[in-house]
Order: C-alpha cells, then sequence, then structure tokens
C-alpha cells in the first residue's frame, strides 16, 4: 500500500479548509445567520433581561441547530456534482473514513465558528457568566454531534432529488435528544442544580454517534456515486 | 503480468459483456450515446457495482477489496473533478499524498506546468481537461480508464497524449479508453457497445445520465 490513512484525511481536510477561506462569504453565512437569529430574539420577545435571561439557553441551542444545517447540504452535494466524489472514493480510503474527514471538515468550518460566536450571544442575551462554562462545554460537544449526524444525513439524500428539503426533516429529529441535554444542562446550571448528568449523557450520544455516523455515511456516499 | 477479464451482465445497459487484457494492451469502447460507454468504465474503476458477472484482475475478483482496487486504477471521468477556487497544483494534491507521485512533473508532461498557481477557474476547458489528465498520471496506477480523454484537447496536446499512451503502455500499463473520435493509441482493439433500439430501452432509473452528451 502505497498510502497512508492519517496522511489522506489531512489532505482532504487541508483542501476542505482552504475551499472554505476562499469561498469566505459561504463560510460566514452559518455564523452569521446564527447571530442574526439570535439578535432577532430580544426584538421580538421584548427587552426584559429576565425573560431573556430565562431563554437565552434555549435560544442559543436552536439557533445553532439550525444554522449548522445550512451548509450540510453543499457538504457532500458539492463533491458530487464537479465528480469530485469519485476521485474522493478513488484515493483507496474507505468511504467511511472520507465521510469521517468531511464531517470534520464542516465541525472545522461551521462549529467551531458557531462555538465563537455562541459566547458574545449569549453574553448579549444576558446570561450570567458563570453558566458559560456550561454553555460552551455542552456546545462544543453538541456542534461535533451536529456534523456526524448532519453529514449522515447528508450522505443518505446525496442524490435525492428533494435532498434539501429532505435534509432537516432527517437531521433535526436525529439531534433532538443532543438539543434537550443541551439545554436542560444550562438550565440546571442557571437555577444551581447539578449539570452533569446531562452533558455526561451528551458525551454518551457523541461517543454512540462517533463510529456510527461514518459508518452510515460512507455507505451513503458509495450508493450516491452508483 | 496482468490479465483482466471482465464480463457483467446488466438488464438495462450492458449485457453480458465481456474481453480480456494483457499487459501493454489498449481498448477503444465506441458506441452511440447511451450504449453504456461510461457505465462499463465505472464498474471497471470499481465505482458501481455490477449487477452480474465479475471484474478479474490477475484472476482474482477486483471488486471484492474495493480500496485496494483504487490503487491499481487511475480514472478520468467526464467532469475534469477540479475544484474552481483552488489552484490547480492544490488540485493535484490529493492525488499525489494518495500516489506518492510527483504533481509538477506530470503538469510538466502535460505543458501546463505555467498554469500550476492560477486557480482553476481561470483555465479554458482544454487547460482543465490536461490538468484532469495529468492526475491521471499522477495515480501511477496500471490501469487507465478514460472517458473520452480527447475532449476540448487541440492538436498539439493530441500528439502529447499519444507519446504518453505510448510510454504507459511500453511499461506495461492497460489504457481502456471510450471515444467518438480516433484517439492516438495504435493496435488498440475495439469493443463497439451496440446500444439497444430506443423502443427497448425503458425509462432510465437513474438520475444521472448514462453516457455524455456530445
Amino acid at each position: 500500500m502505497k498510502f497512508q490513512i492519517p496522511s489522506l484525511i489531512m489532505a482532504i481536510l487541508e483542501r476542505d479548509l482552504r475551499l472554505a477561506l476562499r469561498h469566505g462569504a459561504d463560510t460566514l453565512g452559518a455564523v452569521l445567520f446564527f447571530i442574526l437569529a439570535g439578535a432577532l430574539f430580544p426584538l421580538a420577545l421584548g427587552p426584559s433581561p429576565e425573560l431573556l435571561r430565562r431563554m437565552a439557553p434555549g435560544i442559543v441551542w436552536v439557533c445553532a441547530l439550525l444554522a449548522a444545517l445550512l451548509p450540510l447540504d453543499r457538504l457532500f452535494g458539492a463533491e458530487l456534482e464537479d465528480g469530485s466524489l469519485d476521485h474522493l472514493l478513488m484515493t483507496g480510503l474507505p468511504a467511511s473514513l472520507i465521510a469521517l474527514a468531511k464531517m470534520m471538515a464542516h465541525w472545522l468550518t461551521t462549529g467551531l465558528p458557531l462555538l465563537l460566536a455562541a459566547g458574545p450571544l449569549a453574553i448579549m442575551l444576558g446570561m450570567p457568566s458563570g453558566s458559560m462554562v456550561v454553555l460552551l462545554t455542552g456546545l462544543f460537544l453538541g456542534t461535533l454531534i451536529l456534523s456526524l449526524i448532519g453529514g449522515m444525513a447528508a450522505s443518505v439524500v446525496l442524490g435525492a432529488r428533494r435532498g434539501g428539503v429532505l435534509l432537516p426533516l432527517l437531521v433535526l429529529p436525529l439531534t433532538t435528544p443532543a438539543l434537550i441535554f443541551g439545554a436542560a444542562a444550562l438550565d440546571a446550571a442557571q437555577t444551581g442544580l447539578s449539570w452533569g448528568p446531562d452533558l455526561e449523557l451528551l458525551g454518551a450520544f457523541l461517543a454512540a454517534a462517533i463510529p456510527l455516523c461514518p459508518l452510515a455515511a460512507g455507505a451513503g456516499l458509495r450508493a450516491a456515486v452508483e | 503480468m496482468e490479465n483482466i477479464s471482465v464480463f457483467r451482465g446488466e438488464r438495462l445497459v450492458l449485457d453480458r459483456v465481456g474481453f480480456t487484457l494483457g499487459a501493454g494492451d489498449a481498448l477503444l469502447l465506441t458506441g452511440p450515446n447511451g450504449a453504456g460507454k461510461s457505465t462499463l468504465l465505472r464498474v471497471l474503476a470499481g465505482l458501481r457495482k455490477p449487477e452480474g458477472g465479475h471484474v478479474l484482475w490477475s484472476g482474482v475478483d477486483a471488486l471484492a477489496d474495493r480500496s485496494q482496487h483504487a490503487g491499481r486504477v487511475a480514472y478520468l471521468g467526464h467532469q475534469d473533478a477540479l475544484k474552481l477556487g483552488l489552484t490547480l497544483r492544490e488540485n493535484l494534491t490529493l492525488a499525489a499524498r494518495a500516489s506518492g507521485g510527483n504533481p509538477d512533473s506530470c503538469m510538466k508532461s502535460l505543458n501546463i506546468s505555467g498554469l500550476a498557481d492560477l486557480p482553476a477557474r481561470m483555465l479554458s476547458a482544454g487547460q482543465k481537461r490536461r490538468a484532469a489528465l495529468a492526475r491521471v498520471l499522477l495515480a501511477q496506477a496500471p490501469l487507465w480508464l478514460l472517458d473520452e480523454p480527447s475532449l476540448g484537447l487541440d492538436i498539439n496536446t493530441m500528439g502529447l497524449l499519444g507519446t504518453l499512451f505510448a510510454a504507459h503502455r511500453q511499461a506495461g500499463g492497460i489504457v481502456i479508453a471510450t471515444t467518438h473520435v480516433p484517439l492516438p493509441l495504435p493496435n488498440a482493439r475495439t469493443l463497439a457497445l451496440p446500444g439497444l433500439n430506443e423502443s427497448d430501452i425503458p425509462q432510465p432509473m437513474e438520475d444521472f445520465p448514462e453516457d455524455d452528451l456530445l
């Protein structure tokens, strides 16, 4: 074998990051949506600090979930359209690892920026600084889960005619547990309860998604080029 | 060195097509649009599983381990598969990493070294085709599967292509190409795919076209 698996995964990541930098507007789109959607809530709900502080965990989590959906459509769609997917599959890398590399690229270009933007958004909504650690830890796990499940769903709907419409319908129910645990952990932190168990459940969810989602996504990619 | 025998049966497009090639051989796939030339190439590349039949490499089923088969094949689809935002060299990086080849020498063989640092969106159709052909060279694979390699190439590049084909076959490599125009492949065998009568064809089940539209 002439190739080494880690170096090929790094090459795919490098390529995707470079593309994300070259097409900066596409990359920033998700983060801008996140910030704008979050900023609309105070306008719609009224400027009561008590109410906003109460709702902040839910707002941040729901906006992050929706924002991470935006670039999923193009994650594999762009590769399929220009024929690059054929060449990715012919690098000799197993399809599931190609999917994993693309999911990692999705997290680096969408999840990580969302994580960075979540802090300022939470402060804007008046979330107490004490729960910031819980928010960021929860979102760190949550965005990873979103990239894994989202990547799996994106590969499954690849090649389907109404893929873009199907995608949220597939992803949102599957990520509901992450949303519930993540927002519950924040809620617990704000009311002074123990938030550990919720984050642990989130971690368990991620631990199950790491091996399973790339496997399913790999099968989806193989089926898409048939 | 190697001996491929292929036969596959598929109800719709390809009906029990079979052939055997040895080291240094070349095969031209011809036939009307929609005859299944591209589909056959995709099967040989391991991108698509045949509904019946086998692809054999030195007597062993090649598609049993598709990751291993990928290392033996250099595939050129009818799309050039270049990322428009990346430069030519960046576009070839992944293939270079996979095969351990040298992208600069491959670009030089196709006369596109001067374009190496231009983004692919600034290249003409023929230059993109040459870049895609450079990636075929880069794969350093014994089996070349080329879907309309001459698409958009000028006369000079066709000559260049002839030299590359000859060198590849000299080294024991195999070339299988689909084409509608004569290619510089001396002593190539020809497999004419019959195609089906229009009336025999049920509505295609795939979303993508089975063959290129010229």
